[in-house]
């Protein structure tokens, strides 16, 4: 494979992973694709890995909520293939109100923060990670405040009137 | 040479040889024009405090000429900037370390209220943790403006009691914010 473009690596991973790796689309030409909790791990060493994808760099790990959905989580990671400057997104959407996913700090030990993050501000609980406890939030918060049920604004102001702003 | 001003007598006795105050005004007046204040920067606000610690504004005119790094011997909390609630636990240690007496400024918006950062991580004003004596407003506040408000807080320096430490509203103010006062 001379040139690493989205088809190529999409006809070289369905040859690889066949119906386990779907394709969810190309926003702004960054190849996007999906896949379930069991497969993750070997996709992301295979990735990793793989002679001829080389994507060695974890850029992200991330996650997304979907409340509307049935599996309502997506967690979101980002690969990147420092050699020829390539870049791949990878979704992985979770049912349940607590879902779970396998850590990649197996793979990445990058990925310890990264996922701590995404417990803190989610929820997503990744299993086998070895200090999976909040990073960014206080330690004694007791709710996810990325979930889309909870408000953005401070809910012990009491100075703050709606009508002031119009709602 | 530059005119030298000193510091406007309090109300008292006058006579030959003597002069005759009260307690409580002399050592006000001594206390507010030796604020030591301890600087609490956390964002930009904090800049603007060093335009004011420094030539152009000098708050060191006003006798707050050492700025101290140890709570410990500090007089005047400026607290200046977002305080996320991760920190209020150390701004709350930071006052409780203070000798009294202390009091409290809350710089800018974001100490005072919270400011835009109206979210789940930001505390609401410092006033919800530690008690706080003079608000200056701004976004951020122009060294004048905190020139300002330490000027405010000289007044009340000099008007309050001495033992102000000891009066059971003080007391009452400190327990309504669950912190010891244990000094007798």
């Amino acid at each position: 494979m001379d040139k690493l473009d989205n088809q190529g690596i999409w006809t070289y991973l369905q040859e690889k992973f066949g119906e386990r790796v779907g394709i969810i689309g190309e926003p702004h030409g960054l190849l996007t694709i999906s896949t379930s909790k069991d497969d993750i791990i070997e996709l992301l060493s295979f990735l990793k890995d793989d002679e001829k994808l080389q994507f060695i760099y974890l850029t992200d790990i991330t996650a997304v909520h979907y409340p509307k959905q049935q599996k309502a989580f997506a967690v979101v990671y980002h690969v990147h293939n420092l050699y020829r400057n390539v870049r791949l997104r990878i979704k992985v959407f979770l049912e349940g109100e607590n879902p779970t996913i396998p850590t990649a700090t197996s793979i990445w030990h990058g990925a310890n923060w990264m996922e701590r993050e995404t417990y803190d501000f989610f929820g997503v609980v990744f299993e086998g990670h070895p200090d999976l406890r909040r990073i960014l939030n206080m330690d004694d918060l007791d709710v996810f405040p990325m979930r889309k049920e909870y408000p953005l604004e401070d809910p012990n102001r009491v100075d703050k009137k709606d009508f002031y702003f119009g709602r | 040479m530059s005119k030298v001003t000193l510091a406007e007598a309090p109300p008292g006795v006058e006579g030959a040889g003597f002069f005759a105050t009260t307690l409580d005004k002399a050592i006000g007046l001594a206390r507010a024009n030796s604020l030591w204040p301890l600087p609490f920067a956390t964002s930009c606000c904090g800049i603007e405090f060093m335009a004011t610690m420094g030539s152009t504004y000098d708050l060191a005119r006003f006798g707050a000429e050492r700025p101290s790094f140890s709570p410990r011997q500090a007089d005047m909390l400026l607290v200046m900037g977002t305080i996320a609630k991760k920190m209020a636990p150390v701004l709350r240690q930071v006052y409780t370390q203070m000798a009294e007496p202390r009091w409290v400024i809350a710089v800018g918006a974001c100490a005072s209220s919270g400011g835009i950062f109206d979210t789940y991580s930001v505390l609401q004003g410092i006033d919800e943790i530690i008690p706080v004596d003079v608000y200056v407003p701004g976004c951020p506040p122009r060294p004048e403006a905190i020139l300002d408000g330490v000027l405010k807080l000289q007044d009340i320096v000099k008007n309050e009691s001495l033992n102000r430490r000891n009066t059971p509203e003080y007391k009452a103010l400190l327990e309504k914010y669950g912190i010891q006062t244990d000094n007798g």
